[in-house]
């Protein structure tokens, strides 16, 4: 019998438990359970990157359920839709439970030694005759700490190939580029503390109403009690978040920077600057000043289309305020100029000084949970312990640390971002792209070419997966992967909060950690340090971890002072760790000295328009020895605009009841039913011009593909559409559907990060009685995804010879 | 005076260098980077051009004709494949650093005249030119490993 505190798909964020600035958070438990645990594990809510503290409930080998951490920081003992429902996938009867190999073009059963052994002899062959530049890795931001450590050494000191990231570059990329470019180093310099306290939040490009459903209790909290805050929104739809702004600035998609720069602009018109903090603590004012005085509200409403008496309400905001928190997510990071943008958003607390106190602080936001790890280990395109990678002694210090010659590490240029991995790979020059627990064949832009490289004759696939994913049927060896809950590890969420959450249950089958499997292929390479000893010489969690502390020593991210024992004891911890600060530190920069110094700064930075790099000489000749640096940036057009063939901008993002590609949300049945499908949202006016009503098949088309959605009405600008991305073909192939048929091929110069925001689109009434017709683009469409889901996998239900078959109404458009 | 033969040489480079990013922004359109980053560049060129006309006017009078040949030629046409990406480029960080020769050579020239207006432009141009260099030079060092170890 299932029993639970509070319906949280009817209810998303629950009860109010009102709190006042400075009074401490007050804990409301959530809990929801399908029977009466045995006993309760200690775990963490993989399920968005606020990372709630929780107990994972067990019976009999099972999870039954799971409770909020009444004593944990991050969320006081609340949990979210997702919290609550998500764990239901790892009972999913569909879970891999032995390792695949493609043998005659069918996936087939295989034990691990072969699975392995067939992985290791093609590692070897293509070294041979390519070196590892033939070896690309594209992983997660839902591993563990311990995993991606593991799979940064074994790559970059074990292989040596510079080719090695994730899907955090779809979601966090330009959180990581925005702080180095302003503070020198990525870690927020706020916590999620601030927001207790704070007269003004700003959110910008960030629905967090929908997702991070706990941390936006924490502000409807505030808002329910006494003096609170006032709020800032800029998001062109009119999201849940968007409904309690005291005021909401809806710009036109791709014009971020010009709304930022007139913010700035009416900041320093009143006057609001705070001159003495600029003087003594940052550099790269003048420029700012020069820049952003053009942008008029007037101007500013040319560009964006925001009213200039908006701007000028939230710029009185802006200019008055006497403490701000700032939140910055997709809708800045996945549009044009991301990290420009995303660090006006830095430049407001700078020309301010509201930064580095109680009450102020940035939260530059991540997509994914564990994607601080990524660019903390090393397993994306950053290096180990926020290490740069044009200073010669920080390379020299991993060298040391591993044991292994300098050069063996690959540090001539930034390692290789992903959507480079991804056409080393079309051009062939990768033949060899090891997948881990993403999902790339839903979640990239411009899918068609995806499934093209996926498919290349010359390209071995490897996916680790807990799901036979769109992306694992097109694998050459898949590793079946335990996930959370099944194996131990840490992960550290936005406000720098390391967390660990334990193995609480066996994982199904043969299925394995991903740091078994990362630790099984090191042996089997037989990788070793220069004095011929084992390269990797941990063998568990702990033992990983107490090896990544020894990386981060002396580094800002400085986990030294933590150990599993500590991270058990009822709360999660912030970094640094360390004997300066052995409880941890919840805000950093409190003494306004900033990462930026050459010899300790994470980067030397990027030209912001171009993305060239800064050399080493040029940024030593201007060292700014502490100071915060302030970039300023001109607004500039995004590359695809609508234009009398495709008229409408088309916009996407994520959805409360749903996660990344939905594998393991989707597979609960409780968010499944709460929002079994993507929608195209249009508004009433664009409805009306193309005779389409609510619930009405609609054909979206773009230069690249089409799919066909439902219609739903409201809340957005008219000559913009959205669509919740992320929804594939497992659960429904009956129709091109994945919002990322439509989207664009190309990235942000500095952070890499690939845009989603913007396109160009068509659309059109679709009559679902209509067979669908074969000719033509439609039909083509139509047969590449009935060929991608067709083959050796399952049968996944739906029927090809019928229409789009019409699913129950979501319940969410925010 | 030799300043009109140099107006015209950065004149003449600037165009060559629009062309040059033109022909390798169609050819490399499969690099989206490539493409939309030499799309911008090629802005800021035309914009030198602009700047360069009303200068080109004014010194042209005084052109010598000697020496011939000043302008060499530098980017021939694109190529095919990652080996002539990393060419092309190659061949564009040169046509940009000629321009900003030009820029150097002009802005000495400039001083010696007082001519604030055209080591104004030389100054604000320059700078761009440095940026259009220092962007191929990263990227030429990404494509480099790759192109010459990787590709088979």
């Amino acid at each position: 019998m299932t029993s639970e505190t509070r319906n949280s798909i009817n209810d998303i964020w629950g009860e109010r438990t009102p709190h006042g600035p400075g009074q401490e958070w007050p804990v409301r438990v959530d809990e929801r359970v399908s029977e009466t645990p045995e006993r309760w594990v200690r775990g963490t809510c993989v399920l968005c990157s606020n990372g709630c503290g929780l107990d994972i409930g067990v019976k009999a080998g099972k999870i039954v359920g799971v409770r909020g951490l009444a004593t944990d920081t991050t969320n006081r003992g609340r949990l979210g839709p997702k919290g609550l429902h998500g764990w239901v996938a790892n009972e999913s009867p569909d879970r891999l439970t032995k390792p695949l190999i493609r043998r005659d073009g069918q996936l087939q059963e295989a034990s691990w030694d072969e699975a392995m052994d067939l992985i290791v002899q093609k590692s070897k062959a293509i070294v041979e005759k390519q070196t590892s530049l033939g070896i690309g890795f594209y992983t997660s931001g839902q591993l563990f700490l311990e995993e991606y450590y593991t799979l940064g050494v074994l790559g970059k000191a074990g292989l040596g190939t510079p080719h090695m990231d994730g899907n955090t570059r779809l979601c966090t990329a330009t959180a990581a580029a925005a702080l180095k470019v302003s503070f020198g180093s990525d870690g927020q310099p706020g916590g999620y503390e601030d927001l207790d306290v704070t007269d003004c939040v700003l959110h910008v490009g960030h629905n967090i109403a929908s997702q991070q459903t706990v941390l936006w209790m924490r502000i409807l909290d505030r808002l329910a009690g006494p003096n609170p805050p006032k709020v800032i929104v800029i998001d062109p739809r009119r999201t849940f978040t968007a409904e309690h702004a005291t005021v909401h600035l809806a710009p036109k998609v791709g014009t971020n920077v010009a709304v930022m720069n007139g913010l700035l602009h009416l900041i320093i018109q009143a006057g609001a600057i705070d001159a003495a903090f600029l003087e003594a603590h940052t550099t790269g004012y003048d420029d700012l000043k020069k820049t952003v005085e053009k942008y008029t509200p007037e101007y500013v409403e040319q560009l964006s289309g925001v009213p200039a008496a908006e701007l000028l309400r939230a710029g009185e905001i802006l200019a008055t305020t006497r403490t701000l928190v700032s939140t910055i997510l997709q809708g800045v990071y996945q549009s044009m100029q991301a990290t420009a943008a995303a660090v006006q958003v830095n430049n407001v607390h700078l020309i301010r000084g509201l930064i580095g106190k109680p009450g102020s602080g940035i939260l530059q936001m991540n997509g994914q949970p564990t994607a601080q790890n990524t660019r903390e280990c090393g397993a994306d395109g950053d290096l180990p312990g926020f290490r740069n990678w044009g200073n010669p002694e920080h390379i020299k210090e991993l060298a040391k640390l591993w044991n292994v010659p300098v050069n063996k590490i690959p540090h001539w240029s930034p390692p290789t971002h992903a959507m480079q991995i991804w056409r080393y790979a079309e051009q062939g020059t990768i033949k060899l792209l090891w997948i881990q627990a993403t999902n790339p064949a839903v979640s990239l832009p411009e899918l068609s070419r995806i499934r093209k490289i996926l498919q290349k004759e010359d390209l071995f696939v490897v996916v680790q997966d807990a799901y036979l994913t769109e992306t694992a049927r097109y694998a050459d060896v898949v590793l079946p992967a335990a996930i959370w809950a099944e194996k131990t590890g840490t992960f550290t969420n936005v406000s720098r909060t390391v967390h660990i959450s334990c193995k609480a249950i066996d994982p199904p089958g043969e299925a394995r950690s991903d740091l078994d499997i990362f630790l099984d292929y090191a042996q089997r390479m037989d990788f070793r340090d220069q004095d011929g000893a084992p390269l990797i010489k941990w063998h568990d969690p702990e033992s990983a971890f107490e090896a990544w502390k020894e990386c981060t020593r002396g580094r800002p991210c400085d986990y030294t002072g933590l150990t599993y024992e500590k991270l058990l004891q009822g709360s999660g911890i912030p970094w640094p760790v360390n004997e300066q600060h052995p409880d941890g530190t919840q805000r950093l920069y409190t003494d306004f000295v900033f990462p930026t110094s050459a010899d300790y700064a994470e980067t030397y930075g990027h030209d912001l328009e171009t993305g060239a790099a800064v050399s080493p000489e040029e940024y030593k000749a201007n060292d700014p020895k502490g100071k915060a640096m302030i970039k300023a940036a001109e607004h500039r057009e995004p590359h695809e605009v609508p234009d009398d063939e495709y008229p409408l901008w088309l916009t996407t993002g994520r959805q409360v009841y749903h996660f990344h590609t939905r594998t393991k949300t989707g597979r609960s049945k409780a968010l499944h039913d709460a929002a079994p499908d993507a929608f195209v949202q249009l508004s009433a006016q664009d409805a009306g011009r193309y005779g389409i009503e609510e619930g009405d098949w609609v054909l979206v088309e773009s230069r690249r593909g089409l799919i066909i959605e439902r219609a739903m009405i409201g809340n957005v600008e008219p000559g913009l559409v959205f669509i919740p991305w992320h929804y594939g073909y497992w659960d429904d192939p009956s129709r091109p559907r994945a919002a990322n048929e439509l989207t664009i091929t190309e990235w942000d110069p500095v952070s890499k990060q690939p845009h989603y925001k913007y396109a160009a689109v068509k659309i059109s009434k679709y009559d679902a009685k209509a067979a669908l017709p074969q000719p033509g683009l439609l039909g083509r469409a139509v047969d590449a995804v009935q060929q991608l889901i067709s083959g050796e996998a399952e049968p996944t239900g739906g029927s090809k010879s019928q229409g789009p078959q019409p699913k129950t109404t979501q319940r969410v458009d925010g | 005076m030799h300043v009109g033969n140099y107006v015209g040489l950065a004149h003449g480079s600037e165009q060559r260098l629009v062309d040059a990013l033109n022909k390798v922004a169609e050819h490399h359109g499969d690099e989206p980077d490539i493409y939309e980053t030499c799309q911008l560049l090629m802005s800021w060129s035309r914009k030198h051009i602009e700047h360069l006309e009303p200068l080109v006017q004014k010194y042209g009078e005084d052109k010598n004709p000697e020496p011939d040949n000043l302008e060499t030629a530098l980017f021939h046409g694109p190529r095919q494949g990652s080996l002539a990406l990393l060419r092309d480029l190659h061949d564009v960080w040169l046509l940009t650093q000629q321009v900003h020769l030009c820029w150097t050579v002009l802005e000495q020239a400039a001083q010696a005249l007082r001519d604030n207006e055209l080591e104004r432009v030389c100054q604000q141009c320059g700078q761009e030119t440095k940026r259009q260099t220092a962007f191929f030079l990263t990227r030429i060092k990404q494509a480099a490993p790759q192109a010459l170890v990787a590709a088979l």
